[in-house]
């Protein structure tokens, strides 16, 4: 199990590696450097500025001072608010994402994992008919298409939920844009769920196990539940991904001060090093994340374990 | 006696029944799959013949009339947007741009793709093993981040929004034709071949290619909508095509901000995304079904 | 005769599928009484295995089952689920064919059969897990208290049947059913499971309902026997009443078509165009070695090598036909693609015509490839499904004689087609459109068309039903004949090797252990292994098997990846000594067979 996990930690550097190499090649590439949109400055001072950002140094030496600085949690400082760094932009926005994102993965899991099985024990049933047609909507509309149409019809036209603002971080502000991030996950989990759970139940272990006697409970519990959620478990690394991806647009929508929105604006402002930290910063995170599903999906499965 | 009768064939049809016109069979008794085929050409066609449906093009501006209501009476079936531009015709040259999108980027996600995972998988052993691990590495990467970035670094060129969504998708064609291609290397039919002498390039032409089809219809049917979404995220972000040339995600974006003087702004461009997703998301649904029966959703 | 345990009247299984509904058993009646062995018998589509799930109440959701079955008094066909619960399990037990799926992989042997126990009889954990530990002793399983906590990719295949059955008489039901509880097994594994499942009916008092498709084994185990043909019951009798005066044409044709051990029909000598080729060797191989690399498991573990063949020499004749026996593992079908270079060859010679193959370059060896040909196990796996009959059978042709047009190659598979008994109304065909049989005559046709001098055949009716077998090996004794080929034909099922065979080869874990003249060598074995395998092997003649006395082979076949040190078989021979231990054994002639006969044994003269 030991060696399991050495290897996989192993695997998960090259591309901690090459994400942040890109990031920094593109930053160094980018047109137009951290001055231009500044008016022209005298020769000498621009100078010393260069030497105080250290643009001066060989390549590979602003490469391991990135490094470094990464490694302190230096990201460096923000191009379009000029007195916060990106790290403090960081650190005010995350938890707000975190907050968000959370609830809407654990609330696509608990939706989507029961749903999927309701519908793989009635299968053809209304009830699947029902859960297949909502996931197939779930897929079908982007979350921001559906973002808007909600607070149409829940805060503009019934007026019984804000449309907007994180006000006091409470349940009513939360609802909207947690429903909306969680949608596409609970359409996809759900699909997965009732797809893997059907072809396990189609499987000879559990023939026998209905040659045995086992009631349905004890059949679903004891023997089902386990291998068919295997492929969930595989999946939330991408699911932690889209999450992130989607909250870029939702926190937008909703206007939730959250590291997505900071994002978007950067993108929009031409904060390279804003939108670098940010993309760094996610990246690091889904890099562990899925390291971390790796280990847990080897723990699952016996077959690994030897 | 024999209890396998040599001649049980039905002997009225003169040619055989491939698996391509076995699929098809399947595939038609899909009525959902029918039903979103029928929707989906139609759709194409409107985009394509947009300019011949309406007299406006799609940047004249009428500040005479600004987010006027639908009404077929007064020439705007979709009404008009902040700018008094014609919805309806926007709404088709935004299609355009989806579609075209769509087709593009999923086309050069299939050519990578294909070419990558057939060949880590015929040749097999170091060659794979070092192929994967780059595409396991790529896979780890936040790519709808890296796009955005690519955008802001160096404009919103249509050409680069092509390649860099065809450079998203890539990953899963590869990993799907690599294992197909692993399965197939070991089929008893490849070994046959090899027996007979065949030679590798035509192994691969005419024993591997064709039997690697069914899994890439799929997945291509299955990739468009995939692909659409994305221009469609970037578009609403802002980040998509220029102005005044639009697509759907462009119009949603446009629509949210109108939604509550104008909700037709909204409703008729996300009607119009949604069921295009949802069509190409039932046919690949009932692709897979008739293609790949192993992989059955339904029964 | 004591009252029947269970007693099954009418019963009508039907499925409604997308093509129309399927009648897959009609109006079936049979009866199992206390004590007995009934054995349920039949080719693939018979309804045999449906019959049972329909008792059992586990047909697949589109099944509806009408009729009666009553079981100890009470009616059980289509019981509710919650009653029916009860009685499965507890009161009659199932076992299945396959024990590599029939177990939870993610669950331990322990957590899934005291499962039963806690279900049933309302056990506390550890009192169900000392019950397991003392029925997987029953079922000569050792180290029981270590195999609880094991994950079933752990054992072996023959000890995984064991925990199933293990688990199946752990409430002590009064009716085993047990669908083809062997095909799935090596054929001395097969022989072990048998004897254990007729020593627990004993010990246990329990009636078993067996059903298999192997005549053999229904003759060596059971006393009434069921034979059924598309859903109906053609025979239904005492065992010695089916087996001697069957009365159903089908029975006959079955009892006339399954191959015997025992068969000692004549076999023609083997044919040669011109004399002077007659003692020629055809293929000689020599000290042929296949070792493969198996990548570590983790980054730290030492690669291993799987010597699957570990120093094969072989002689083919023109015109003969040389039968090549063994279990898994013995590396048969690993030496049939080593001869024809579709795996690497580690070491060793493989001479064609005196032309060593395994030395050529890809040119030369193209050329070679005309000569020698291959029919595969898998019949529809062995065509390509995207190309017609006619471009599969043309294939070899176009690839060799570039300079035929179409209408000449159209001719030319035509009447190979023909030849192979297929009509030419075929050609424009695809392979999934046609039966098991059907697809194996046109993979002989694909294999025949260029003439060739040799055909490999790997297993090649180990996948079709007794009466087609019966059809295709005729079918390939006739081709030999007329083309004067030389076949090597693998299989592990000795029966049917006899039949065509000239001279007879038998493999364990990649080493020859005994070549010999087909009479010879099953008429007096000289290796323990033959012998043992020999002994195994069921005989559809109930008087035949009752009378003989089976000494069961113990122990598994030892993993490639690590063959005990000296002779390879010592770990299960009665008479192994310490020189098995230290000494590869050579093949040698036996002093009393006579020349031809090869053993490779360190007591060959002794026993």
């Amino acid at each position: 199990m030991l060696r399991f996990a050495i290897r996989r930690f192993l695997g998960a550097i090259p591309t901690l590696l090459i994400l942040i190499g890109l990031a920094f090649c593109l930053i160094r590439l980018a047109p137009g450097g951290p001055f231009d949109s500044e008016k022209q400055l005298p020769p000498d001072i621009e100078a010393n500025l260069r030497q105080a950002y250290h643009l001066d140094e060989p390549l590979y030496q602003q490469f391991a001072r990135y490094i470094g600085n990464l490694a302190r949690g230096d990201f460096g400082p923000s191009f379009q608010y000029r007195d916060f760094s990106v790290t403090e932009l960081i650190q005010s926005g995350f938890p707000v994402s975190l907050r968000l994102g959370g609830f809407a993965m654990l609330l696509a899991l608990i939706v989507g994992v029961v749903a999927g099985t309701i519908a793989a024990l009635r299968q053809n049933s209304s009830s699947d008919h029902v859960v297949m047609a909502v996931s197939m909507t779930g897929i079908s509309i982007p979350n921001f298409v559906m973002a808007p149409l909600m607070i149409l019809v829940f805060a503009v036209h019934l007026g019984w939920l804000p449309a907007g603002g994180l006000g006091d971080g409470g349940f009513r502000n939360m609802l909207l844009p947690v429903i909306s991030l969680a949608l596409p996950q609970i359409a996809f989990i759900s699909r997965l769920t009732r797809g893997s759970m059907i072809e396990v139940l189609r499987s000879n272990y559990i023939r026998t196990a209905r040659a045995q006697g086992l009631s349905t409970r004890a059949i679903i519990f004891t023997h089902a539940l386990k291998p068919a959620l295997l492929p969930v478990v595989s999946y939330l690394g991408p699911a932690t991904a889209a999450v992130i991806t989607g909250s870029v647009v939702i926190e937008q929508i909703f206007g939730v001060p959250g590291l997505g929105r900071y994002f978007v604006q950067g993108a929009l402002n031409r904060d390279y090093t804003l939108v670098m930290g940010v993309v760094v910063f996610y990246g690091i995170l889904i890099i562990v994340f899925n390291f971390l599903v790796d280990l847990i999906y080897g723990f699952l499965d016996p077959r690994l374990k030897v | 006696m024999s209890t396998d009768p040599i001649n049980t064939i039905d002997e009225g049809s003169s040619g055989g029944r491939s698996l391509w016109s076995d699929a098809w069979q399947v595939l038609r008794r899909n009525r959902a799959a029918m039903v979103a085929l029928i929707i989906l050409t139609s759709m194409t066609a409107m985009v394509v013949i947009a300019p011949l449906l309406s007299p406006y093009s799609f940047d004249y501006t009428d500040w005479d009339r600004i987010s006027v209501a639908p009404s077929i009476a007064e020439g705007h079936p979709f009404g008009t947007d902040a700018l008094g531009r014609d919805l309806f015709v926007r709404t088709l040259y935004g299609g355009r741009i989806s579609l075209m999108v769509g087709l593009v980027a999923t086309l050069v996600s299939l050519i990578i793709g294909i070419s990558y995972g057939a060949i880590a998988g015929y040749l097999g052993g170091r060659v794979d093993q070092i192929m994967m691990r780059i595409v396991d590495i790529l896979y780890a990467l936040p790519f709808m981040f890296l796009v955005i970035l690519l955008m802001v670094f160096f404009g919103r060129n249509i050409l680069l929004i092509f390649v860099a969504i065809g450079a998203i998708n890539w990953l899963d064609m590869a990993r799907i034709v690599r294992g197909q291609t692993l399965s197939l290397k070991t089929r008893e039919f490849i070994e046959a071949a090899r027996a007979g002498g065949v030679s590798t390039p035509r192994i691969i032409r005419r024993h591997i290619v064709p039997n690697l089809l069914g899994v890439v219809a799929i997945y291509v049917t299955l990739t468009i909508p995939q692909v659409i979404l994305v221009e469609s995220f970037l578009s609403f972000l802002g980040l998509g095509v220029q102005e005044p040339m639009t697509s759907w995600g462009a119009l949603v974006n446009e629509g949210a901000r109108e939604m509550e003087s104008s909700p037709w702004t909204l409703i008729f461009p996300s009607l119009f995304l949604a069921v295009t997703l949802f069509c190409f998301n039932f046919i690949g649904d009932g692709m897979r079904d008739a293609l790949d029966p192993r992989d059955r959703s339904g029964q | 005769m004591s009252t029947p345990i269970l007693q099954v009247a009418d019963l009508d299984v039907r499925f409604a599928t997308p093509d129309g509904p399927v009648h897959a058993v009609h109006e079936l009646n049979f009866a199992v009484s206390a004590g007995e062995t009934l054995g349920i018998v039949g080719e693939s589509g018979s309804g045999k295995s449906q019959t049972v799930l329909a008792v059992m109440n586990l047909l697949a959701d589109n099944g509806t089952a009408t009729g009666s079955a009553i079981f100890d008094g009470e009616e059980i066909l289509n019981l509710p689920a919650p009653r029916m619960n009860k009685i499965r399990g507890a009161r009659i037990a199932m076992i299945f064919q396959d024990p590599m799926t029939s177990l939870n992989p993610y669950l331990t042997i322990g957590r899934q059969m005291s499962e039963v126990l806690c279900m049933h009889l309302g056990s506390s954990r550890k009192a169900a897990l000392e019950k397991c530990a003392a029925m997987l002793d029953a079922v000569h399983i050792t180290e029981a208290q270590r195999r609880l906590v094991m994950y079933p990719h752990e054992l072996s295949g023959g000890m995984r049947q064991r925990v199933m059955i293990a688990s199946a008489l752990l409430c002590r039901p009064s009716l085993l059913i047990a669908d083809e509880p062997t095909t799935a097994l090596d054929v001395t594994v097969q022989a072990q499971i048998l004897a254990l499942i007729r020593e627990l009916r004993t010990e246990f008092d329990t009636s078993i309902l067996l059903i298999t498709h192997d005549l053999g084994v229904v003759a060596g185990n059971c006393d009434r026997v069921l034979v059924m043909q598309d859903g109906d019951a053609r025979e239904y009798g005492g065992i010695d009443e089916v087996f001697y005066s069957p009365r159903h044409a089908y029975t006959k044709s079955l009892l006339a078509a399954v191959p015997r051990l025992d068969d000692n029909r004549l076999r023609r000598a083997r044919v040669s165009h011109a004399d002077t080729e007659r003692d020629v060797a055809l293929l000689r191989v020599d000290d042929l070695r296949v070792y493969f690399k198996i990548p570590p498991a983790t980054l730290f573990a030492p690669a291993q090598t799987l010597r699957a063949v570990d120093g094969v020499s072989l002689e083919l004749k023109p015109g003969e036909t040389l039968g090549v026996v063994g279990e898994s593992g013995c590396g048969k079908s690993t030496l049939a693609r080593a001869v024809l270079r579709l795996v690497s060859v580690t070491d060793g010679q493989v001479c064609l015509l005196g032309r060593d193959l395994a030395r050529l370059k890809k040119k030369s060896l193209k050329d070679s490839r005309q000569d020698m040909q291959m029919i595969f196990q898998d019949p529809l796996a062995s065509l390509n499904p995207r190309m017609t009959v006619r471009d599969i059978i043309i294939e070899p042709l176009q690839t060799y004689h570039p300079e035929l047009d179409g209408t000449e190659l159209t001719k030319r598979a035509t009447n190979i087609l023909e030849r192979v008994g297929l009509e030419p109304a075929h050609l424009n065909r695809y392979p999934h459109e046609f039966s098991g049989g059907q697809c194996q005559r046109i993979g002989i046709a694909r294999a025949l068309i260029l003439q060739p001098r040799m055909i490999i055949c790997d297993e090649p009716v180990s996948a079709l039903d007794v009466s087609v077998q019966a059809q295709i090996i005729d079918l390939l004794i006739e081709l030999q004949e007329e083309f004067s080929l030389a076949l090597i034909f693998i299989a592990h099922d000795l029966a049917v090797v006899r039949r065509l065979s000239h001279r007879v080869m038998v493999m364990y874990l990649g080493r020859v252990v005994e070549i010999a003249e087909r009479q010879s060598l099953y008429e007096q074995p000289r290796h323990p292994y033959t012998r043992a395998l020999i002994n195994a092997v069921p005989v559809p003649d109930p008087r035949i098997e009752r009378a003989r006395v089976v000494t069961v082979l113990q122990g598994d076949v030892p993993s490639s990846l690590a063959p005990p040190a000296g002779c390879a078989f010592r770990t299960r021979c009665e008479y192994a000594t310490e020189i098995c231990a230290q000494a590869v054994p050579e093949l040698a002639s036996h002093a009393a067979a006579g020349g031809s006969s090869l053993v490779a044994c360190h007591h060959a003269e002794k026993i």
